[in-house]
Order: structure tokens, then C-alpha cells, then sequence
């Protein structure tokens, strides 16, 4: 006891999210090598990575920056189809890793962008503005991509927001985005491990970006942002580095996300993804990292898990979440549990004596 | 008498082994959609489907018999891949599905991967089929559907100024318009309005109606599911606006939405592979079993083209010798070359005569069917020219 309360909370943080993290590749990987890997599992890897990195990601905007995002679908949807999008096209004809590390970075610069375009207006305000206006363009997104159509021929690219024939091709041009029916036929890159080291750059980038002059300059505008403004705080400067950050993270897990699948519609990337992101950080105990690592595993898995109750599947869930939800932050429960916590302690203390008074009798 | 309980013992043993070994010579069929979120209905009404064939077919005793599983998927890909992944965990040697397009694209590709074989009772785009050669339909391809609608209605001089209203976020609405648009151009159908609307704004649809009656539309197309059509009849009613209506086997299911005057869809056309109120026995002998399974509700053409699905499969199944010791890879193969066989043809619920080439789709006929007293008549039947005849007339 004594020994962990001379490492710092911040070291502290590093510590569990990285033996977290590595834990869950090591465990894995020895399941994948016994063979003991069931397709079910194998199959939950990714998107559990992807929404892990979703958690991490809104963690910085809600818990760490104290504004409340409800659009971050939005952010994973513009990476996801910039980066398929790359991938699919001209990263067909490049080298995979070359094709890969470019795809993730356009899917990130795509995100970023729409993070700039959204949070510099917005965040120059202080209230709840953010919530709102990344509801509506998680909406606008959503609407825009499901009724954009891209196709390619000898001319170059043809873009079109009504229908396939007003894309004007000819007749040997290859559509390549149909509107509600979005990118098919993507080619899959699924890599446990690409997903591993992802959500590690993404703990390495937020942990020591909280840990920097930055960091608390960010947590300082979420405690009170009057009084850092009076000490020199460029509150928008900070508030936007959160947010592009965040978006440029949430690009990354689209990517990942997409790349799993053979199809991808923007209908995926709704108002309820969003809420079930937020769901993971509030869950997980707004602005902490493993917290929001381990509710994104529970969440994604656990109505796999359900499934042998068939359609009572949902109903349990949620009853699951209330609980959950309950036991995290009720304050009959946290008291129960703090109560829990020392008896524990103190019974353990008290044999640790026994034993003690009995080596010396 | 020791050893006759031996024997008597071993004899029960015996026949207990025979027994569970009779069950594991049941092939592993897998079924995967939306039994729960906004597409319930038609995963749904696929479940009940399959399973009165998978009961039939064992009743019948044949060569194969199915051991049958069906997963829920929310209509969602990412979900259809998880439902997928547990269905092959649990030892699936044969997909029967999955119901709705997108989901089944993403489990087309993983189908692939494993040569899977699988046949969808209802995902009609053509990209299902493009996936793999391993993927069947049993349903119409979109293109189809939207070059068959045109075709239809400009070979029965339905309609000569058209509109269309579509839902541009859905995936089977938008395919089935896109070729209808350009088929309607060929046969020179005059498309005088092309409304779209989306799954979030699909509560008031009057603008949309208004567009096509102020363009003189004589007959609106509708390729959309029943529940925003009926929005649109009871708009069109609202003021007073009279064209004929013309839809796809999304239509299908209008008679049943809670709290709508199926007065208005009086005269409404569809295109429909099924009907319930047909008088062949066979359609009969479903829908009685449906109701009893399904507690009450009348089959449609998704429970049909489900249980169909599933008696293809019983049939090339017996036709190629598959066993359940085989892998899901051999049976896939086998099953394959006997689909494609141009030998192999089948007799259903959905249509007659149907035969299957290797790109996967199906080809059989469409029947046109009008709503006629709260029921569907064939539009190419007898009556039915008939009864056309008195509506030009009455006109």
C-alpha cells in the first residue's frame, strides 16, 4: 500500500492502461495460439479495439475538456469513409503496409478537419453549445453520405448528391460510393495487433498530452474556466486542441472500424453510436482512461454474450446498465462499497496482526 | 436374468447411441436476421419461414435432414458478423441467409472467405450476389425489380406520367429507383417527378405527394416499404389526389399496419413474388402452419421466400449427396454445381419453374398483383384482365 501511494496518479494512470492494454494482446495472442479462439471472439477484436479507442477518445472531450460531444460517430464516419475510401481506390495498387499507414492517415486528417470546421466556430462559446452543434452535423454527415454518390472513370472522378446516372459516366466508369448503399466490396484488413498498437499511440498521445503544460491548461478551463482565463489561459486555443485531438482519434478508430467489414453505410454512424460512446465514458468514470478501456470492452461484448436469450437480448442489457450504472455512481452504493473496501482492509489487517501476534506467541 | 438386463441394457444402449448418432447426422443450417430493432418484421416473419420448412423437411424423413439455428443481427452489419461468427462456432455448414441487404454484404464477404455456401431469402441487391460465387438469392435483384416495375407498366399502359417517390437513405429503395428511372427512359415512360424522402423525415410525406400531384402524375411509383406507403396513401386521400399506385414486393404487408384504412390501398398494384390469400395448396398449407407458429399473423413474402430458401436447400442437398460428416467448404462445392445445373429447377411458394445461374440470381417470373376488397388478385389471371377491363371502363 504504502509502495503504490509513492507513485504519482499520473504514473499510476500509465501503469494500469498499459498493463491493461498489453494484458488484453497477451491474453489473446495465448488464446490464438492454443487454438482456443473461438470465431466469435475473433471476430469481436476489432471493433472491440476500435470502440476502445472511441471511449479514449470522447473521454478527452467530455472528461478532460468538461464539454460534451454528442456527434463523435460523426468523426469515426468522415475517417472511416476517407480512409475505406483511400484504401479501396489508389491504395489498391500500393504496397499493403505503405496503402495501411496512409489510409489511417488520411481517415485521420479527414476527421480532423471536420473537427476544426465544427470546433472553431463553437468553441469561442462557453455553455452547452458543442453538445448541440455536434448533434446536427453528426446528422448532416450522416444525411450527406448516404445520399453521396462517387464514381471514377477515365476522366477522373464524378461526384453526384441525387443518383447514380447523374454521375454522367461512361459506360466502362466504376462506381465506387452508392449513396444508402455506401462502399461495398472492401477489401478487409483485420490485424489484432495493428489495433493493439493503435489504442497504445492513442494511450501514449492523450496520457502525456494530460500530463503536459497543455493538459492542465485543459483540465483548468474544465474546473473553471473564468478563473483560467484571468491567469492567461487562451481558452479556445486549448478547448480546440482537445477537440481536433479527440476527432483526429475517433478518424483513426473509423479506419480500423471500417477496414473489419466488407461493407460500409453511413446509416452505422448514427445518433444511437454516438450515445453508446458517451454511455462507455460515463460508465467508465468521466476522465478516466482505464475506465472507459474496460466499460468499451464490457459494452461491445457483452450483447454478444446475452445472446442465448434471444430477443429478451436488449432488455437484459439495459437492465445491466442501470445496474452497472448504479453500483458506479448511486451514493447508497459508493458508500456501501467504500464500507465493503475498508472492512476488507481492516479484516485483513486484523489477521495480518493475528498472524503476526501468533509468530510471536 | 443378469445378463439379460445386460443385454436388455446394452440393446438400450445401444439404440440410445443410434439415436444421437441419427442427430448428428442432421446438417447445420444457419439463419441470420433482424428479429429485433426497426427490421424486425421481415427477420421475423424469415424465422418463422425457415423453421416450418426445417420441421417439414424432417418430418419428410429424406437423405438430409437439418439441425436449424437462427441468430438475430439488428439489421446491422457489424451485429450480422457477430451472429455469423457464433453460427459457425456452433458448427454451421450452410447459411440460410441473411434477410436484409447491408448486413448480408459484410457476411457475404466473411461467407467467402469460408466457403460458405449461402442463400438469401431476401437481400436483393445485386452486390449480394457480386460478393462471392458461393452467394444465392432466392428474391429478385433490385435492378430487376426496378426494370421489371417499368417494363410492367408500360407494357399494360398503366400510367404514361410518372411519379416517384423513394427513400434515398434506404439502400433497396434507392437501387430499385435508380433502374426504373433508367428503364422508364427506354420504354419511354414519362418520369415527371422524382420525390425522395429519408428514414428521418418519413413522418409527414405530403410534400412528397404534393410534388407528384401538382406534376399531373398519373400513376405514382412507390419502391418503398409499407409503412411510409401508407403515409402516402392516406396524404394522397387527404387531398384528394387519385393516381394509381404502383410498388414492389416491399409493398407488401400494407393490408397489415395498425390503425391504416385499408380502404385507401384499394387498387394499389405490386409486384410480389407471394400471397397469402392464393388458393394453391401449397401457399394454404404454409400460411395455416404459419399462423399457428407465428401465433396469428398472416405470412409474407419474406416468410415465403425464407421457407423456400430452405427447401432449395433440402433438395440440391439430396440431389448432391451431401452428409453432415462433410466440412461446410465440400457441401459448399457440391452444392454449388448442383444449383447451377440448368437440371435443377424448383417448384415453391414464390415461383415456379425457378432456376439458378452461376452469377448467383435467380430467375423466375414476377406476378403483378392488385388490392382488390382487402385482398390481392393476380393482375395476369383471368379475373384479373377482367377486372382491369372494368376499371378502364369505369374510367
Amino acid at each position: 500500500m504504502a509502495k503504490q501511494k509513492k507513485i504519482s496518479k499520473a504514473a499510476r494512470t500509465y501503469l494500469t492502461s498499459f498493463i491493461l492494454v498489453g494484458g488484453f494482446w497477451g491474453a489473446i495472442e495465448a488464446v490464438k495460439l492454443s487454438g482456443g479462439l473461438s470465431s466469435k471472439a475473433a471476430g469481436l477484436l476489432i471493433p472491440v479495439c476500435a470502440y476502445i479507442m472511441m471511449a479514449i477518445s470522447l473521454n478527452l472531450v467530455v472528461g478532460f475538456l468538461g464539454e460534451l460531444s454528442l456527434g463523435h460517430a460523426a468523426f469515426m464516419s468522415a475517417g472511416a469513409f476517407a480512409g475505406v475510401f483511400f484504401y479501396n481506390t489508389a491504395g489498391a495498387g500500393m504496397p499493403e503496409g505503405a496503402a495501411i499507414v496512409l489510409a489511417f492517415l488520411i481517415g485521420g486528417l479527414a476527421a480532423g478537419i471536420f473537427g476544426v470546421i465544427v470546433g472553431v466556430p463553437v468553441l469561442r462559446l462557453s455553455g452547452d453549445y458543442l453538445a448541440i452543434v455536434t448533434l446536427a452535423f453528426g446528422e448532416i454527415l450522416k444525411n450527406v453520405l448516404n445520399s453521396l454518390y462517387i464514381g471514377a472513370d477515365s476522366a477522373g472522378l464524378h461526384f453526384s448528391l441525387k443518383d447514380q446516372f447523374s454521375l454522367n459516366m461512361e459506360p466502362t466508369g466504376k462506381v465506387l460510393m452508392k449513396g444508402a448503399m455506401g462502399i461495398t466490396g472492401i477489401r478487409k484488413f483485420s490485424v489484432f495487433s495493428v489495433g493493439i498498437l493503435l489504442i497504445a499511440l492513442t494511450l501514449l498521445f492523450v496520457l502525456n498530452l494530460m500530463n503536459s503544460r497543455a493538459g492542465r491548461a485543459i483540465t483548468a478551463i474544465r474546473d473553471d474556466d473564468i478563473a483560467a482565463r484571468s491567469i492567461g489561459i487562451n481558452l479556445t486555443k486549448y478547448k480546440l486542441m482537445a477537440f481536433v485531438s479527440s476527432a483526429v482519434i475517433a478518424g483513426f478508430a473509423g479506419v480500423l472500424y471500417a477496414l473489419n467489414f466488407a461493407s460500409l453505410v453511413a446509416k452505422k454512424f448514427d445518433y444511437n453510436l454516438s450515445i453508446n460512446i458517451l454511455v462507455m465514458v460515463v460508465l467508465g468514470g468521466m476522465g478516466s482512461i482505464p475506465g472507459a478501456i474496460i466499460a468499451a470492452v464490457v459494452l461491445t461484448v457483452l450483447p454478444e454474450l446475452l445472446r442465448g436469450f434471444s430477443q429478451y437480448r436488449m432488455f437484459i442489457y439495459s437492465i445491466v446498465l442501470i445496474i452497472m450504472m448504479l453500483f458506479n455512481r448511486a451514493p447508497a452504493f459508493v458508500m456501501w462499497r467504500q464500507r465493503m473496501a475498508l472492512k476488507f482492509r481492516s479484516g485483513k489487517a486484523g489477521s495480518e496482526k493475528e498472524d503476526a501476534g501468533k509468530k510471536k506467541g | 436374468m443378469k445378463k439379460f438386463v445386460c443385454v436388455a441394457m446394452s440393446g438400450v444402449l445401444a439404440a440410445s447411441f443410434a439415436v444421437s448418432a441419427s442427430a448428428a447426422d442432421q446438417i447445420k443450417v444457419g439463419g441470420i436476421g433482424p428479429t429485433t430493432g426497426p427490421a424486425a418484421i421481415y427477420g421475423t416473419a424469415a424465422m418463422y419461414g425457415e423453421q416450418i420448412a426445417v420441421d417439414e423437411v424432417n418430418k419428410a424423413g429424406g437423405a438430409v435432414q437439418f439441425d436449424w439455428k437462427f441468430e438475430d443481427d439488428t439489421h446491422d452489419a457489424e451485429t450480422s458478423v457477430n451472429a455469423y461468427n457464433s453460427l459457425k462456432d456452433w458448427g454451421m455448414q450452410i447459411l440460410a441467409g441473411t434477410v436484409t441487404t447491408n448486413p448480408c454484404l459484410a457476411v457475404g464477404a466473411e461467407a467467402v472467405n469460408d466457403n460458405m455456401f449461402m442463400m438469401t431469402p431476401s437481400a436483393s441487391s445485386q452486390d449480394v450476389i457480386d460478393t462471392g460465387d458461393n452467394v444465392f438469392q432466392i428474391c429478385f435483384t433490385d435492378p430487376n425489380q426496378g426494370t421489371a416495375s417499368a417494363d410492367y407498366i408500360s407494357s399494360k399502359k398503366l400510367g404514361t406520367k410518372i411519379g416517384v417517390i423513394y427513400n434515398s437513405s434506404d439502400a433497396y429503395s434507392s437501387g430499385i429507383n435508380t433502374n426504373f428511372q433508367a428503364e422508364a427512359s427506354k420504354v419511354g415512360l414519362q418520369v415527371v417527378a422524382n420525390e425522395a424522402f429519408t428514414d428521418d423525415n418519413s413522418t409527414d410525406l405530403t410534400t412528397q405527394v404534393q410534388a407528384c400531384k401538382d406534376a399531373g402524375a398519373d400513376l405514382v411509383f412507390l419502391p418503398i416499404y409499407y409503412t411510409p406507403a401508407s403515409q402516402i396513401l392516406k396524404a394522397a386521400n387527404d387531398m384528394g389526389y387519385k393516381p394509381k399506385f404502383f410498388g414492389c414486393d416491399g409493398l407488401d404487408g400494407i393490408l397489415g399496419v395498425e390503425g391504416f384504412d385499408t380502404s385507401l390501398a384499394e387498387g394499389v398494384m405490386l409486384l410480389t413474388p407471394f400471397v397469402a390469400t392464393s388458393a394453391d395448396k401449397a401457399t394454404q398449407d404454409f400460411v395455416a402452419k404459419y399462423k399457428e407458429v407465428s401465433k396469428g399473423d398472416t405470412p409474407n413474402q419474406f416468410a415465403a421466400d425464407a421457407y423456400d430458401v430452405i427447401k432449395v436447400l433440402a433438395k440440391a442437398g439430396e440431389k448432391a449427396g451431401i452428409t453432415a460428416d462433410m466440412s461446410a467448404s465440400d457441401i459448399c462445392d457440391a452444392l454449388k454445381a448442383t444449383i447451377t445445373d440448368p437440371s435443377f429447377t424448383y417448384d415453391g411458394l414464390t415461383g415456379t419453374g425457378m432456376t439458378w445461374d452461376a452469377s448467383g440470381a435467380v430467375s423466375k417470373e414476377p406476378k403483378g398483383m392488385i388490392i382488390e376488397n382487402g385482398e390481392y388478385q393476380p393482375i395476369d389471371g383471368e379475373s384479373v384482365s377482367a377486372s382491369t377491363e372494368a376499371e378502364t371502363e369505369s374510367e
